[in-house]
Formats: structure tokens, sequence, C-alpha cells
């Protein structure tokens, strides 16, 4: 009995040795470990989209912005109608995911409507990837207020210090004596951080309330008489009108000048609205074959007709002449 | 006969201890990956005044004390609403229903727990949101008090079952005795039955408990994720779990956030833990009580 006794003792040592050191390997050399996994994913996992798989057909992976989502999925569709050869998955998360997946090459394209950081493009790069941009639309930011607040129009100072959390009261911008609620994006997204970067020059008011998308900012903004929002302008329209409940706030450059409404496609392309930004993608690497004709597809006159019609707005010559810069 | 006995022993012993390593090898990873962080920015900045905001445009602040009050709104306050309905719940089933009738109920309540958390924030942005305000005359309803309520429908399942297996291990003669010293039922059960129960009902609370501060989807859809230190139920909160679950996504591996976040991870789950463990403690010795 007492043999069995020890036997056991010593097979049960064995087999708690055997995890330890297994669970002990799997740790220590975790963050080495990560990082040349992510990069071998990078060669392995991009399946070389021009040459298409084994099967004849061609996938290509997007990710990224969610305010870029639903443009990018229509472009797709499109895409896909004409060329039936050619799968396209798109999916949001935020541009921070998108980028996050391109430098750990898990996609083909990351969608994003910021700029890559310095770091973020030297990490890819790391990971074998030269991530190169590509702009395929125009985007204005709408400053958005529910339809009942009689404020119309405010300056990027003032949207800047009501996100900042300096203004507090409705009343101190010629509207209703109310506290203002916030309503912003989270840190995972590209919105977020060009909005912090461009308009708010400054920290975003630790009570801003960080919702998950557009949408749900437009949704709250629409239940909700004292809030603001700010979304990428696709979604304040349904079909050709803003949708019911919500008001676009004309922005003015500076507080006392006559403010412009993001709604105007000639108001983009002027420059006149002050909020604008060019969305971006980013491809893995100079795009071959299908994944080639997909992007020259989005830049085409048919492609920009669709931008056009999700409510977003076509190129300017200056975003035609960095794409001519990066597409080799 | 022997030896296959013994190969199945040590097949049970080895399950037995698998799970402790895999518990033992997730509190090394928290802890190995939450280190560089508190080196870098040192355990003081992760319990100062401020608010967390590791992406700030200025400086980063990664203060988790707002967050931990958070969680813990939410974590009492869905026990607030928890607990009563379900230990009057549990009463019910253990001492009023007949064995039919619980038949029927139990099985149903089981079917909350098996709600998707995801339905239960979605419910929650569209149906509790607008009640709350016009209830309350706020402007919208994305507050604590929302997450509260829909975490306390989700651990609800789980104080039910464990308080009514509380109730039902009274003994029998603590009933008899009071009936026959001619005190109601409803008397027997309020001075008698759950006074009796009560160390096995607040462990089966302080286990809902744990349930609710580990819920992630419903309260990050529902609570607004503020940053800011909330001053009552009616203002936004982040909760830890939350916070992981949006930031996450986006730090490159290794960044001094990414192991910032991982030190929210470990404050979860040290504060899970202690929950639960206290929880176990009460529990057994209910337990031993009552046998006694």
């Amino acid at each position: 009995m007492e043999v069995k006794a020890r036997k056991s003792l010593f097979v049960c040592g064995v087999v708690l040795l055997l995890i330890l050191s297994l669970a002990l390997a799997g740790c220590s050399s975790a963050p080495g470990q990560g990082e040349k996994v992510t990069g071998d994913a990078g060669e392995g996992g991009q399946q070389d989209p021009g040459k298409g798989s084994r099967s004849g057909a061609v996938m290509i992976q997007i990710k990224g912005s969610d305010s870029e989502v639903n443009l990018v999925q229509k472009l797709a569709e499109e895409f896909m109608a004409e060329n039936p050869q050619v799968q396209i998955a798109v999916t949001g998360g935020g541009s921070g995911v998108g980028i996050a997946a391109i430098i750990d090459g898990t996609i083909d394209i990351a969608n994003s409507s910021r700029p890559m950081k310095n770091e973020e493009i030297e990490k890819a790069r790391a990971n074998g990837i030269d991530p190169v941009p590509v702009r395929f639309a125009v985007d204005g930011i709408a400053v958005i207020v529910n339809e009942k607040n009689p404020v119309g129009t405010l300056s990027v100072e003032e949207i800047g210090a009501i996100y900042r959390g300096e203004i507090k009261n409705w009343s101190a911008v010629g509207g209703a004596n109310a506290k203002i609620n916030l309503f912003g994006r989270q840190s995972n997204s590209g919105t977020y951080v060009f909005f912090m970067e461009s308009v708010l020059k400054g920290d975003y008011s630790p009570e801003m309330r960080n919702m998950g998308g557009n949408a749900d900012i437009v949704e709250a903004v629409k239940s909700d008489v004292t809030g603001i929002g700010y979304v990428a302008i696709g979604y304040t329209k349904e079909g050709d009108s803003i949708r019911p409940g919500l008001k676009v706030l004309n922005v003015s450059q500076e507080k006392g000048k006559p403010g412009v409404t993001p709604v105007e496609l000639s108001n983009i392309t002027s420059g006149a609205y002050p909020i604008t930004r060019p969305l971006y993608q980013f491809v893995a690497g100079q795009p071959q074959g299908a994944l080639r004709d997909f992007v020259l597809f989005e830049l085409s006159e048919k492609g920009q007709e669709i931008v056009l019609g999700q409510g977003f707005y076509p190129l300017s010559d200056a975003d035609r002449e960095f794409n001519k810069n990066s597409l080799k | 006969m022997n030896i296959k006995e013994n190969s199945i022993k040590m097949i049970f012993l080895a399950s037995g201890l698998l799970s402790i390593f895999i518990l033992l090898g997730i509190f090394y990873l928290l802890f190995s990956n939450s280190f560089p962080a508190l080196r870098d920015v040192g355990i003081k900045s992760f319990f100062s005044r401020g608010y967390w905001n590791p992406t700030a445009y200025s400086v980063p602040q990664y203060s988790i004390l707002n967050i931990i009050k958070g969680t813990f709104m939410v974590g009492t306050g869905s026990l607030l609403f928890a607990v009563p309905l379900g230990v009057a719940c549990a009463a019910y089933l253990a001492e009023v229903a007949s064995p039919r009738e619980r038949e029927i109920f139990k099985p149903i309540i089981e079917i909350l727990a098996g709600i998707p958390s995801v339905v239960l924030g979605f419910f929650g942005l569209v149906v509790v949101a607008p009640l709350l305000s016009s209830v309350f005359g706020l402007p919208n309803g994305i507050n604590a008090l929302n997450g509260s309520i829909l975490v306390g429908i989700m651990a609800l399942p789980t104080v039910v079952s464990l308080a009514e297996d509380a109730v039902s291990a009274v003994p029998q003669e603590y009933r008899h005795a009071s009936l026959a010293l001619g005190a109601t039922r409803w008397q027997t059960l309020k001075n008698v039955t759950i006074p009796a129960a009560f160390s096995g009902v607040l462990a089966a609370s302080l286990l809902g408990m744990g349930r609710a501060i580990g819920e992630t989807m419903t309260v990050l859809m529902v609570t607004g994720n503020a940053l800011a230190a909330p001053s009552s139920f009616m203002d936004s909160v982040r909760t830890l779990s939350a916070n992981i679950a949006i930031e996450m996504g986006e730090v490159p591996m290794g960044s001094l956030h990414f192991h910032s976040l991982f030190v929210v991870g470990l404050v979860l789950f040290i504060i899970t833990f202690i929950i639960n463990l206290l929880a176990d403690i009460i529990f057994d010795r209910y337990r031993k009580g009552v046998s006694m």
C-alpha cells in the first residue's frame, strides 16, 4: 500500500514538473515569441491576394475604421459584382484595430481615418510589411446636436472648449441653461484621435461618454436634448436628408464668422468647412493583381460616385497627387 | 486490475492538477505582463489622483481609482437589485411553491443565465435607457444605474439557485419547532428559515457580485464609459473589464499601454478572487453550522 502511494506520488510529481516547465517556457519567452509569431503570420497569412489561392478565388481581408466600414463594404460589393472571382471581407473595430492588424500582418488593407504614426510604420516594417497609404475619400466630421437644441452654429474654438470640458453649459454658447452632455468615441477610433488633434488640441474632458461607434453617438444625441456628438458625415444622413431628430451644426472657422454646413458638397471641396479629413487605406505592400484592381476601382470615377452616394466626398486634386506618389 | 485502477486514479489527479496549473499560469502571465508597467509607471500612479488616459494629448495618466469606483458601483448596485429579488424568489421556490410549480419556474429562471450579454446590452440601450431617462427626468439613461439593473438581471440566476440551496438546507426541525409554537408560515419563513440561511444567502450574494464585477459586454454598452469620477448612479461610469475590452484591441503589443492594461486585469483578478474566496469561506462555515 505504501509503495503504491509513493509510486503515485512520483508519477504525479513528474506530471507536475512537466506542466510547470511547459507553462514557464510559454510565459518567459512570451514577448519575443509573440513578435516573431506575428511576423510569420504576416508572410504566411497574407495569401498573396494578387496571385490568387489554389481554388482560383482571391480573398481580400480589410479591417479597421468604423467611419469607413459601410463605405468600403459598399465599394467591395460593387467590385465583387464585376469581379466574381474576388472575395472581399470588410470588418470594423476602429482605425486603431485595423492598424494593429496590419502591423501583425493578418490583413491586406487597413482602413484608417487617421494617418499611421511613425512608430506604427516602423513596427510594421520590423515585421516585414511596408504599409502603402491611399486616400480614397474625403470626410467632413459633422458636429451634431438634438433637433430641439436652439444652437445652430459653433466655432471650432467653441467646440474644442466644449469637449475639453471648459464650456459646460449650453447657455455659454447661446443655448438653453442646461449642462452639456458630451458624446465621443473610444480611443481605438481614428475619429477620436483626429478630433482630439485637430479640434481639441488638448485632452478630452473625462466626463465625455465614450461610445462604441458613430451609430451609437447618433442614437444617443437623437434622444438627448442636451447632448453633442461628432460623427463621420455619412452617418448623419438617411438617403438624401438628415436623419430625423438630429441637427448638423454649422461650424465657423472663428467665433463671429458665418458658419458653414458640411452637408453641402461645395463647402467640403472648397475647404470652407473647417473639419475635414482624407480617409485612408493602408495596403500591406505595393498592391498587385486583384488587390491593385480593387484600389484602382475605389479611385476610379465609378468608385468616387459610390463614395458620394454613401454620403462622403470625392478626392481633391491634392489627394490624387498624394496617391500618385505612393502607388507605384 | 491494480494497474488499471492506479492509472485511472492518475488521470483524475492530473486533471485536477491541470486546472490548478492553468490558474497559476494565468496568474503568472498577468503578473509578468503587468510588471513592466508597474516598474516604469510605478504602482503609485495607478492609485493616485487623476484619471485613466494613457493615450492623452499631453501627459498620459494611469490612475484607475475612478474605474475601480465605477466597478464597485455597478457591482453593489446590481446586488441591491438582485439580492432582494433573488432571495424572495428562492424563498418562494424552496418554501411556498409546489413541486410542480418549482419544476416550471426553476428552468425558466435558469434560461436567464443563458441570455447572451450582448443581447442584454442591446436591451439596455433600447429599453432601459429611455425608461430611466423618463422616470428620473434625465437627459439620457446611459449611466451606472442602467448597468446595475442589467447586471443584476444577469446575477439573478446565480443568487436564486444558491440562495434556494441555502434555504432548503435549513433543517426541518427548525420549521417544525416554529410552527408548533403557533407561528404562521410567513412568520416562520421571515423569523426562522431565512435568518438561519443568512450566511448561505450572503455567500450567494457575494458569488453574484463576483459574477457582476467581471461582466463586460453589457456594462460596456450601457454605462457610457466616461473616465471622470462618478458621484452618483446617474453618472456615466467605466468598469475595469470594460476598460480592458475597449482598449486591448488597439494597443501595440509590448507598449507601456499594453502592459498597463494587464495591471488593470491583475487588479480585476485580485478583486474577484477575494470576493469568491470570501463567499467560499462563508459557505463552508454555513454548511458546517447547519449540519451540526
